[in-house]
């Protein structure tokens, strides 16, 4: 008999100010070729329903990933038992408004369904990246790997909450790595599994696939010969497949205000951003825009309802440099007392939804790429990511990335391999000197945000144009 | 106080071990010819109370498992995951439906050249049951001792099982009770005593005894922070941070694999480099808190030797690996990172520490570690938590936040002047998709001149 999530509410008997069933189930399938050959292949499939019961102000969960009645009722009671137990050591007393009662749907984006590849077409690609990737003797490793999900989420809850949102995800990635004796260098498809989208099978047009790989591979050959990336204090420009990380490490993660809050202390750290800065910080220079979209169609977070019930909207984080809201949930607005965004989100159901980044953007300016490198005497221009670090209160960053070229008099020079940059947060933003236009803006995300005890990842999308900045330290590799 | 200590449903996983075992054999018995099965189980009933100044932030229960089967036939191979409620009818039905999907699947993949099938290395069965605190009572339990402080963290406890079943006939099953408190003191400086309190059976007093030395190292944070300039410093490691430098090797460091396709920081290792002739690095699995046998069901050796002073002795490397390479396999996990970890100690007594160190840094903990050139085996990150100043064996003051950037050849190798005598278990805290087991033995280390960028 299927499972009917509405029933099992019906059926619930407890006594308690709010309950809340979220069931999840997720199809994976994965397929990852090494050299032409078959390195691993499989499904997965994972189903469950985390029960939340507020009780006494607090509230409890229980997670289960047997679905029939009885084990729901159980789950139930466990969660009221927690929320009662914990209660008088509760950090906040919440009431039902951080539940709001919440119906709809949403439906990510695709044109063509993700099961018109057959596993044969599917392998049958990866064999041809592969060979594609394979430019020259000197490639020592050719990877491809695709993954896509198929995720159901119903969310129903006793104030009337009933939402279902089902959503298709595509993770590509696609690296040669290129050897010359001591000399080794790796390119990838806009860095590591950079390529995550809401889609169909549509994102495997092979005609696509195959000339960014055959560029892959050229550029992997080509940073074998390249000289290092020199040390110097400059003017970095930054392409959408890094902006992604630096929005990322230095924007999203600082500005959940669960971090403020304290919850990520002993964990993933705590923020330089102080509840008073909303409204008040200089964040970056008046380029700077920033937005919180989980509406943008087919970027990887996207979704109609957040895990609480509140409904996704876009809203600006930073406008024009100055500080406006935070990455908070309705529990953490209650708590904090300013303004936030439907971003209470949970891994799967087996985890309690926490703030998150979702689809955390940067708005194009006016600059086109040619008038931006035009204006620059010295400096440095890098493409993808290959190495990140950040300190708990998200200022002294250090980030690597796989592919550098030189600028010199306006124009795009020498290729550089090991470029790496570092700075501080708010004065990199002050830093932030053009904005590419729309012609330059690019969509990435990852799905590997950690975060959180226990800990989760999860997906996040990031938008952004190419981006100029003054004055950044950039460095090359070891001697 | 007096708490009650309750045992996790042990009822529980008795039945799951029958319905796993009875799952397995109805899968084993509905092989068809030519084919090879192995079945792995992982799961875990776990309660998770994320606390925040002393306070509990979410509480709750988490019951979950799931079962991998891997088929082989006609040289290709693939994977099918789906849950493990422990309801028999519920996952054979399942079970049978992934079996069937498998052997539509295998067809459309190309054959693999270094399929491993299974074999039948020897079974095992371990069984570690604890005295856990019931999940209602661990709130009162914990925190009226952190009244008063700033006390941030996780408390994780409840049975883990991890267990495998092939085609050859092998049979494990590893199950195991444990909690683990990880959490941080923390100052209004916003500087913190970081620390944990692990094991399978808890308890209350050696909880307080635990909480009050804490109390105790946090008036040292106290102090103004001091702001230290970039540069080379001399630098005591504690064995947390030990254990951060060293996980690092786990990630494109002592994988045969990773060695053979040119993504080893250890490469230069093997092209006549060594580190310290201080330095010994092993897998022992012999402390018992994660199980030998890896996803293909092949049993670790006690102990694999990797670093043997400064030499590279041994990479870690699994079946498939040894198959493509003509290497002989140490049953090392698929992604061939260490399970159990230890770094020998050395001749530095904990007493010595300041004194030795002199005028330097004093690291209790890093965060965020990454290689920044990884052929050239560069690690950068940051300082976190409690870390000092230190002046001619005197603590001065907490320091701001550095971050350091520096080779593991220099600062594992002639700049590493001194390990500690004794060593310090470090368990293993994380929990993505689910609790991870185990941790690493590490001592302390004294380096000269590391590296400070930022």
């Amino acid at each position: 008999m299927k499972f009917d999530l509405h029933q099992a509410l019906n059926h619930l008997d407890l006594n308690a100010d709010w309950v809340g069933l979220r069931q999840v189930s997720e199809k994976t399938t994965t397929h990852a070729v090494r050299d032409g050959r078959p390195q691993s292949n499989g499904r997965d499939f994972t189903q469950g329903v985390m029960v939340e019961v507020l009780a006494e102000g607090q509230f409890g969960y229980a997670a289960t990933n047997r679905l029939d009645p009885a084990s729901l009722q159980g789950a139930a009671e466990q969660a009221y038992q927690q929320a009662i137990a914990t209660s008088k050591w509760a950090i906040h007393s919440f009431t039902p408004e951080v539940r709001p009662k919440a119906v709809g749907q949403y439906q990510s984006p695709f044109q063509q369904p993700l099961d018109l590849i057959s596993v044969a077409d599917q392998l049958d690609l990866l064999v041809k990246v592969c060979d594609t990737l394979h430019v020259s003797d000197q490639i020592v490793k050719t990877s491809a790997f695709t993954q896509t999900l198929e995720t159901e989420q119903i969310f129903v809850s006793s104030n009337g909450t009933d939402t279902h949102q089902t959503f298709g995800f595509v993770i590509t990635n696609y690296e040669a790595t290129a050897q010359d004796g001591s000399i080794i260098q790796k390119r990838t498809d806009n860095g590591p599994l950079a390529r995550c989208y809401q889609a169909g099978s549509e994102v495997f047009d092979p005609d696509q696939v195959l000339a960014r790989a055959q560029q892959v591979g050229e550029q992997a050959i080509a940073l074998l010969a390249a000289e290092d990336c020199p040390t110097a204090t400059t003017t970095l420009v930054l392409a959408p497949d890094q902006m992604m990380l630096q929005i990322h490490e230095s924007v999203g993660h600082p500005l959940e205000l669960d971090r403020i809050l304290g919850d990520e202390r002993n964990y993933a750290g705590s923020s330089f951003v102080k509840l008073s800065d909303f409204g008040h910080l200089v964040y970056g220079s008046p380029l700077m825009n920033i937005t919180f979209d989980p509406t943008v169609p087919g970027e990887f977070a996207g979704y109609a309802f957040d895990d609480a019930g509140m409904p996704a909207q876009r809203e600006y984080l930073i406008k024009e440099g100055l500080l406006l809201r935070g990455l908070g949930s309705l529990e953490s607005q209650a708590r904090a007392q300013v303004p936030g965004v439907a971003n209470f989100r949970a891994r799967s159901w087996n985890r309690a939804p926490i703030d998150r980044m979702a689809n955390l953007n940067l708005e194009p300016g006016q600059s086109s790429f040619e008038e931006m490198i035009g204006d620059i005497e010295s400096g440095v221009y890098m493409e993808a990511n290959r190495s990140w670090s950040i300190d708990d209160y998200r200022n002294k960053f250090q980030f690597g990335c796989e592919y550098a070229r030189l600028i010199e008099k306006g124009k795009l020079t020498k290729i550089l391999r090991n470029p790496n940059y570092r700075g501080i947060t708010n004065q990199f933003w002050g830093n932030l000197a053009q904005v590419g236009d729309a012609n330059t803006f690019a969509m990435y995300g990852t799905p590997y945000c950690g975060k959180g005890e226990p800990n989760q990842c999860i997906r996040v999308g990031h938008a952004s144009p190419t981006c100029v900045f003054k004055e950044i330290e950039v460095f090359g590799g070891a001697a | 106080m007096s708490t009650s200590v309750a045992t996790i449903p042990t009822e529980t996983l008795t039945a799951w071990e029958s319905t796993f075992n009875q799952l397995a054999d109805l899968l084993l018995d509905n092989l068809q010819a030519g084919e090879h099965l192995s079945i792995e189980l992982a799961g875990e009933q776990s309660h998770f109370m994320r606390l925040n100044a002393g306070k509990v932030r979410q509480s709750g229960l988490v019951t979950d498992a799931s079962i991998n089967i891997r088929l082989i036939a006609n040289q290709r191979t693939a994977y099918a995951g789906f849950p493990f409620t422990g309801d028999l009818a519920v996952d054979s039905a399942v079970a049978l439906e992934q079996i069937q999907q498998l052997r539509q699947d295998l067809p459309q993949l190309p054959e693999d050249p270094y399929i491993v099938l299974p074999e039948n290395y020897g079974s095992s069965r371990e069984a570690y049951p604890g005295q856990l605190l019931a999940p209602d009572q661990v709130s009162a339990a914990l925190l009226p001792a952190v009244q008063g402080v700033d006390f941030t963290g996780i408390y994780a406890s409840g049975p883990i099982v991890r267990a495998n079943r092939n085609s050859a006939g092998q049979q494990h099953w590893f199950a195991t009770e444990t909690f683990v408190l990880d959490y941080s003191l923390i100052a209004p400086s916003e500087k913190a005593v970081k620390a944990t309190l692990a094991g399978q059976t808890w308890d209350q007093t050696a909880y307080t005894d635990q909480i009050q030395q804490s109390i105790t190292q946090l008036k040292v944070l106290d102090r103004p922070v001091k702001v230290i300039d970039p540069g080379q410093y001399r630098t005591y490691f504690a064995p947390a941070a030990t254990a951060e430098l060293i996980g690092m090797l786990s990630w494109g460091g002592v994988s045969e694999a990773s060695m053979q396709q040119g993504g080893s920081a250890l490469a230069k290792l093997r092209e006549g480099k060594s580190l310290s002739p201080h330095l010994t690095l092993k897998e022992n699995f012999s402390l018992g808190l994660v199980p030998r046998f890896n996803s293909l069901g092949e049993v670790a050796p006690e102990e694999v030797p990797l670093l043997v002073e400064g030499q590279l002795v041994n990479t870690l490397v699994n079946a498939r690996t040894a198959k493509e390479y003509q290497v002989k396999s140490n049953a090392a996990s698929a992604h061939e990172g260490m399970r159990s970890p230890e770094v020998l100690p050395g001749t530095l007594s904990t007493a010595d520490i300041l004194a030795q160190l002199g005028t330097g840094l004093y690291l209790s903990n890093l965060h965020y570690l990454n290689w920044s050139d990884r052929t050239g085996g560069r690690i950068t990150g940051m300082t976190r938590y409690a870390c000092f100043w230190v002046e001619q064996g005197e603590i001065i003051a907490p320091i701001k936040d550095l971050r350091f950037d520096d080779s593991l050849y220099e600062f594992l190798g002639a700049k590493l002047e001194h390990l500690t005598d004794t060593q310090e278990f470090i368990p293993c805290v994380d929990t993505y998709g689910a609790r991870s087991l185990g941790g690493s033995l590490m001592p302390g280390l004294l380096i000269n001149d590391f590296t400070f960028t930022l």
